[in-house]
């Protein structure tokens, strides 16, 4: 059926179609500009609705295209790129929403929603790349498509953070090239398949594969943002609201660490990466990012700061999933990335609103905000207690299972990595709620320009984004057992991985 | 092909006859004629393409005399995709170079005829069956450069013109005392003859004759150490000038030296001297990034990276050289991917370039705040381009590096990786530079100007074409093994 072919490439179109136009669409074009990006991402989802349908039957989608002799660009749509497409794509609308409020009237609006299609572009082929060359060229040019969103502002600082950020990514991005091409060389070319396909090479391969592995992992671990290649992730966050919410939910830190899930299933294979005794040190990196990003996140003042250190460490929470040989870790880890995801969008949807509203930058500023903007303080409630851990929240149904799974793995050691950190959490999310619900509001507002009206606390297009994400999280926590969960697809992917597998 | 239309001899024949007519005609109705010729040619270059595919490479006697009388024109795959670039590049260049001159009038009466002229040079280099034919297409092709170099005048283009012509004659007279000694030796100048006579245990004078006429063509390709006439040249020449120079000329000699060290000089070349060509392409890639990172002048910049993405080019050689014949397919395959790659970006590049100077008025990177805002298009097209020179995908240029790439992996020469991957971040270290400055807001008490939407879209549709040869490698591929024996 031509169907099969071309539905996956008509996801990646949704929104690299509308992008383009978006380009072109003059400033003063807001109703046609706005018609674009929402049509997009319904159109999206609606694909995606289908192609959900189907992979769950065990149809496939695949779309194959010949770039050079042996290498060939392939989309498919397999069980862990839908989790990874819709949740790209349900929050890329939530994301549209906001950032159509909060650059109401801002400058350069058509180059930023276009490079914003893009940047979902790329994202979206990162999922559903069905081989290590096609994930290469998507998340190389997810760097290209967020680089003129992170210095969109323009300003000394931002254009400074974004000269970082491309030291970074680009030198991450030559020694993936590096040993994308390296593997290829020895393996033609590398199909992502559950299981992986690494295994049948001679074992006289195995110091090659190893390098190729850490090559591997140091590539995409710059996106990332394991320690210590996560320097560019704090100051990356003067890009405007809506962008950091993209960037630390599903964009730039998930292709991160959504290819170091692909690698370590889909490439090498779990079982084959434990029998090259790689994943013991993938869980220590994950260990130190964790403890080091939640101990930096304390001695921030400034707000989106604290949520940069966090999101180094709760990304960290999916890789180390990942380095647990067991299913149980692999389901926390991948349900990790879902979770994650719909948690850390709604903080920054969050410290967007009072940043735009009231001017509040800093933790030390929120003296009271929840008596002005209770809704927006009750979302950022939701999420710093899933971030925390919090039973029934989202974040509670990850650690849970990252527990059960260090202990099925054998690394008992991890727990006290979890408590410690959950610890941590607190500390650095607490004293903030604190702050916002039972201390005394100052006098003025550091900068208000968005007064309350009519029962609004702000402007309705920055309030309801953050709102139904935090409602997101608390379902995802409380019908984690029922089907659709992002947990029970987590569990349907865990089940096609470890194949040989008998606990 | 027995009776039917050959394309061949019109790619040679078109050009020289609209080059001719401009000059009767003049800058106005000259640049509209030569446009639609060029359209022509495209169609020509890609009927013969299609004919290379689907029957082999094939010879052309001219005028029903082949050699040893007559003179031969021979196509493979290799010069099918060269003419197919030179079709592809000049055609957009034209519509280019009509709205730039309409801007800026300087030197548009010799520009159509000098151009129609280098195109019909370019074109018989590429279908040259011997030697000495080779030897008057390159003069013929040095003169027409150097006469565009010239057009607008003054001294400093005048001084770049007679140093690139000091250049490109020293460098196509080494190439002719090879010639002789060719000539002396074997008694005849026909690649088709001499390739078979060479072996292993050819005399000295031979071995003299390869060393001189391939060191004569590096000279003229600007290889590092031999680029210093390549930045002023390039750099001071009109935009759509130095476009035609850094896309097609130097592909031209690079194309000779391809053919000479892999046809004809094969049994000759040793591995040293391939590790040497190749040190001689990392050490340009290193240090004309550099070079280009330092310039304030924004041509300046792109004309030192031509001579950084020089290098690249160069690397085939090593890669190429007594390796596994799979290595060796990569690095040819790579080698022409980057020359291609290259060709059409860069002349996106240096049209890119020229409009932002035209808006601006001046040739300042500094000066460059405001371009993101009122030139869009344009900025779009320069880091279009720019993510195919650092070899990012999806673009030609990625194409290229993947390749080169596979086949130093695949001859255990890592040393390469370490210089492409270095040189990779070295281009996005300048070509950010100025993407940077160009999303500043304009300075105070500078203006931009909006520049004819001409000279933007034609600049883009060479940009746009360098990526999309990212995603269409295969057929290319497939046309490049015509005639090379696999």
């Amino acid at each position: 059926m031509i169907a099969d072919t071309w539905l996956p490439v008509a996801v990646v179109l949704s929104s690299l179609v509308p992008g383009l136009f978006i380009f072109f669409l003059a400033e003063s074009r807001v109703r046609l500009r706005t018609t674009l990006n929402l049509a997009g991402a319904f159109v999206k989802l609606a694909l995606i609705g289908v192609m959900l349908w189907g992979v769950l039957r065990e149809h496939a989608y695949v779309f194959t295209h010949t770039v050079l002799p042996g290498v060939e660009l392939v989309f498919k749509a397999d069980a862990l790129a839908m989790l990874f497409v819709t949740l790209s794509a349900a929050l890329w609308l939530f994301t549209t929403v906001y950032a159509i409020g909060y650059l109401e009237g801002a400058p350069n609006r058509s180059r930023f929603f276009g490079f914003f299609s893009l940047c979902v572009t790329a994202t979206v082929g990162v999922a559903m790349a069905g081989n290590l060359f096609t994930f290469f060229v998507f998340y190389e040019l997810l760097t290209l498509a967020t680089y003129p969103l992170v210095v969109h502002r323009g300003t000394e600082k931002a254009l400074r953070a974004g000269h970082i950020y491309l030291a970074y990514t680009l030198g991450g991005g030559a020694l993936l090239l590096i040993s994308t091409v390296w593997l290829y060389g020895l393996a033609g070319q590398v199909d992502f398949a559950p299981g992986g396909t690494l295994s049948a090479l001679p074992p006289a391969m195995a110091g090659q594969l190893q390098i190729i592995f850490l090559l591997l992992i140091a590539g995409v671990g710059v996106k990332a943002a394991l320690v210590p290649l996560h320097g560019w992730l704090p100051l990356a966050m003067v890009a405007p609201a809506p962008v950091s919410a993209l960037l630390h939910a599903v964009a730039v830190v998930k292709a991160g660490a959504f290819g170091i899930v692909r690698i370590v299933y889909e490439v090498y294979g779990i079982e084959f990466a434990q029998s090259l005794a790689l994943l013991l040190p993938l869980a220590i990196v994950a260990s130190i990012t964790i403890i080091w990003g939640s101990l930096r996140a304390l001695f921030q003042d400034d707000l989106k700061k604290r949520l940069a250190y966090s999101t180094v460490s709760q990304v960290s929470y999916i890789v180390l999933g990942v380095a647990l040989f067991g299913p149980v870790g692999t389901i926390g880890g991948i349900v990790h990335l879902v979770h994650q995801g719909i948690m850390k969008i709604t903080l920054f949807f969050c410290a967007g609103n009072y940043a735009e509203t009231l001017g509040i930058h800093k933790v030390s500023e929120m003296d009271g905000v929840g008596r002005r903007m209770p809704w927006t303080t009750l979302a950022f409630t939701i999420g710093a207690f899933g971030m925390i851990g919090v039973p029934p929240l989202a974040g509670f149904i990850s650690k849970w299972y990252l527990g059960l799974g260090a202990l099925e793995a054998g690394m008992p050691w991890v727990l006290a990595v979890l408590a410690v950190s959950s610890l941590l959490n607190a500390a650095y999310f607490l004293p903030i709620l604190h702050r916002a619900w039972f201390r005394a509001p100052p006098a003025t507002w550091p900068d208000e320009h968005i007064p309350a009206r009519r029962g609004w606390e702000t402007v309705p297009l920055l309030l309801l984004p953050p709102l139904a994400t935090a409602a997101v999280s608390l379902l995802a926590g409380l019908f984690a057992a029922s089907a659709f969960s992002p947990l029970d697809w987590a569990t349907l992917i865990a089940d096609r991985e470890y194949l040989q597998w008998t606990p | 092909m027995t009776d039917g239309f050959d394309p061949l001899p019109w790619l040679i024949v078109l050009p020289l006859a609209w080059g001719t007519l401009a000059f009767v005609l003049g800058p106005g109705r000259g640049a509209r004629l030569a446009i639609a010729a060029l359209a022509v040619q495209t169609l020509l270059a890609l009927q013969l393409a299609g004919e290379l595919v689907d029957g082999g490479a094939r010879a052309y006697a001219v005028g029903g005399w082949g050699a040893p009388l007559g003179i031969d024109l021979y196509a493979d795959g290799l010069a099918g995709v060269m003419l197919l670039l030179t079709q592809a590049v000049a055609l957009p260049l034209a519509v280019y170079a009509r709205g730039y001159f309409a801007a800026t009038p300087k030197g548009r009466d010799v520009f159509w005829p000098v151009t129609g002229l280098l195109v019909a040079a370019l074109n018989a280099l590429f279908v040259s069956a011997d030697v000495f034919n080779i030897y008057v297409t390159l003069e013929l092709l040095g003169l027409a450069a150097v006469g565009l170099v010239a057009i607008a005048g003054g001294t400093a283009p005048v001084t770049a013109a007679l140093r690139y012509l000091l250049a490109t004659l020293l460098g196509s007279g080494a190439y002719l005392l090879g010639v002789a000694l060719l000539y002396g030796t074997y008694g005849s100048v026909s690649l088709e003859v001499l390739a078979p006579l060479i072996d292993g245990d050819a005399p000295r004078a031979v071995v003299l004759a390869a060393a001189l006429m391939l060191a004569g063509l590096m000279l003229k390709t600007a290889l590092f150490p031999f680029h210093f006439w390549l930045p002023p040249a390039h750099g001071g020449a009109p935009a759509p000038v130095s476009a035609l120079l850094s896309a097609l000329v130097i592909k031209a000699s690079f194309y000779l030296v391809v053919r000479l060290w892999l046809d004809l000089f094969e049994p000759l070349v040793t591995a040293a001297a391939a590790q040497l060509i190749g040190a001689l392409g990392a050490a340009a890639i290193v240090w004309g990034s550099l070079l280009a990172l330092t310039q304030t002048r924004l041509k300046m910049l792109v004309a030192y990276s031509t001579v950084a993405q020089i290098g690249y080019l160069f690397l085939l050689f090593p890669l190429a050289t007594l390796v596994p014949p799979a290595a060796a397919d990569s690095a040819l395959q790579g080698g022409v991917m980057q020359a291609l790659a290259h060709g059409l970006a860069k002349a996106a590049m240096f049209a890119a370039a020229g409009g932002m100077i035209v808006a601006t008025g001046r040739d300042d990177i500094n000066r460059l705040g405001g371009v993101g805002a009122r030139l869009p298009l344009t900025l779009f097209t320069f880091g279009l381009a720019g993510v195919t020179l650092m070899g990012l995908p999806p673009s030609g240029g990625f194409s290229a590096k993947w390749l080169l790439l596979q086949a130093a992996l695949e001859s255990g020469q890592w040393w390469w990786v370490a210089v492409m991957v270095a040189g990779g971040l070295l281009t996005a270290a300048y070509v950010f530079k100025v993407l940077r400055r160009a999303f500043l807001p304009v300075a105070e008490g500078d203006s931009v100007t909006p520049v004819p939407r001409v000279l933007e879209v034609s600049a883009f549709a060479l940009a746009l074409a360098a990526i999309l040869l990212g995603l269409t490698g295969a057929p290319v591929m497939d046309l490049l093994a015509v005639g090379r024996g696999a």
